[in-house]
């Protein structure tokens, strides 16, 4: 389904690009410093994507999340993805969620009144971070479906509200809102196209 | 010289004698009388290096201390670093004992902060060894290990982004069976920085107008989490470290210049709030974890 939207996935493992940004040595994700140093690496790896990109941030590999981490990291990239300005199409799942990430990633989230979707180890995918019931509920309805064509908008979405968090979904850039072929598309159902890292060996 | 006279037991509850004393000799001129000590813990640790460190810069020279006659005691001391870190503090009088080469029962020994590897570091012996304490002694499951991890991350960058001061942290688990029924952990944290007034009064003293000082420092840090950074995902890591502790029905404070705050839980009885302390430099930080009750859930 990727392909014939034209969206490139971008697989980013990052235990793998803490090792190789920062240093070897280390294997936590601690400290604002590290923190800024991995999304740098994770920006310049999304600018060689010219098009629009599925990001899959992958954290299985990371034990230690702390907060200033995840602020510079995740919160950090997202805003900087969010704005008219930002640096290319990329939309992100984050991936391999332990519950040990759950309060650092969903406290700077709600911080910075961003939204994400995460798949969380050995689960399916969930939305967190700041949003309002309808929102909530209008992402559940979207993400069973995977994809409802602009043809069925109505039929799946009666209501105003509903539509208006739709909308309000797509500019918070969670559901891709594609035009050929039309429709709204669950960021999930992408991601599910895409292999997932074996999960043994870990804690 | 004053000889100032350490507690028998150096602790939370007793450090701020050490310091007042200091605090009171403007010259530095002190010799640490140590011998009588039978207990000492992080905090007292820690903190006694704080008021070692007070007294040499105001005398130019590292102040004197007396270890404790307590083979024990001193042992202690050695297992947790304190005698490592004190080689730049004090001149120690005598021969304090070695550290054991051996394995260790310490959680965290006395580990000075002064870069960002120094926090990795911290973080990476905390989860190699926070395991077997956390889970069999004081009945945690295992993903608290991860937590406990990001609190001292947390904590430790406090010194390295506000106190722009070297510092140092140590935790270490004890049997509080007398006072408390239960295991605690202690972490502690202290540095020599410029302490919450001076790291927030460019950005945050002229709103308080003539309510700023050392105590509305404090509240606008630990309770409303302002920085001096104006970025908006500044200020957290002290609520969220509060928001564990809680969780963990534990205690945490905070002493800065001439204040300190804290969250006291049911089984504590220090004030929320104690200003017109004597004035010291930095910060200090006192956690204590309890034993997990399933009542706590």
């Amino acid at each position: 389904m990727m392909s014939e939207l034209g969206i490139d996935p971008v697989s980013i493992d990052v235990g793998g690009v803490l090792q190789r940004s920062v240093a070897t040595l280390y294997s936590h994700l601690v400290t604002r410093p590290t923190g800024r140093a991995v999304r740098l690496a994770i920006e310049t790896q999304l600018a060689e994507v010219s098009g629009p990109a599925l990001s899959l941030i992958d954290l299985s590999e990371v034990t230690v999340l702390d907060f200033s981490c995840a602020d510079e990291v995740v919160a950090k990239l997202l805003l900087r993805f969010l704005g008219e300005d930002r640096p290319g199409d990329a939309y992100f799942v984050l991936r391999g969620l332990r519950n040990q990430h759950r309060d650092p990633i969903t406290a700077v989230l709600e911080r910075h009144s961003l939204l994400a979707v995460v798949q969380l180890e050995g689960a399916g995918f969930e939305l967190i971070g700041a949003r309002t019931e309808m929102e909530e509920s209008t992402w559940e309805i979207l993400e069973e479906a995977g994809h409802v064509s602009a043809d069925c908008m109505v039929e799946m979405f009666p209501g105003e509200a509903e539509r208006l968090a739709l909308a309000q979904l797509v500019a918070r850039r969670v559901v891709i809102q594609h035009a050929d072929p039309d429709g709204y598309y669950a960021l999930s159902s992408l991601a599910r196209d895409l292999p997932t890292p074996p999960s043994d060996a870990k804690e | 010289m004053k000889v100032v006279a350490l507690p028998t037991s150096l602790d939370f509850k007793t450090y701020e004698q050490v310091f007042e004393e200091v605090a009171a000799t403007p010259d530095g001129n002190v010799l640490f009388d140590g011998r009588h000590l039978r207990f000492v813990d992080p905090n007292g640790m820690v903190n006694l290096l704080a008021a070692g460190s007070l007294a040499r810069s105001r005398k130019g020279e590292p102040a004197r201390l007396e270890f404790p006659e307590q083979s024990e005691v001193a042992g202690y001391m050695a297992r947790m670093g304190f005698f490592r870190a004190a080689e730049n503090v004090f001149e120690v009088v005598g021969h304090p004992p070695r550290r054991s080469e051996g394995p260790s029962d310490v959680l965290l020994e006395i580990t000075p902060i002064t870069e960002n590897s120094d926090v990795h570091e911290v973080v990476d012996r905390v989860q190699k060894r926070a395991g077997a304490i956390l889970t069999r002694r004081l009945n945690y499951p295992p993903t608290a290990v991860v937590q406990f991890s990001v609190i001292l991350s947390e904590v430790c960058q406090n010194i390295l982004e506000h106190a722009e001061a070297p510092g140092w942290v140590a935790a270490q688990s004890y049997n509080w069976t007398q006072r408390l029924g239960r295991q605690v952990v202690v972490i502690s944290v202290a540095d020599m920085g410029r302490g919450f007034q001076g790291s927030l009064s460019d950005e945050h003293s002229a709103r308080f107008g003539d309510r700023w000082g050392d105590a509305t420092a404090l509240e606008a840090a630990f309770i409303h989490g302002l920085t001096r950074f104006p970025d908006s995902g500044r200020g957290q890591g002290i609520q969220q470290i509060r928001k564990q502790v809680r969780r963990w029905g534990g205690l945490i404070s905070i002493r800065s210049g001439t204040a300190r705050i804290a969250d006291v839980p049911e089984w504590e009885d220090v004030p929320p709030l104690t200003e017109g302390l004597a004035a010291f430099p930095g910060s200090q930080i006192n956690i204590i974890i309890p034993e997990h009750s399933t009542s706590d859930e």
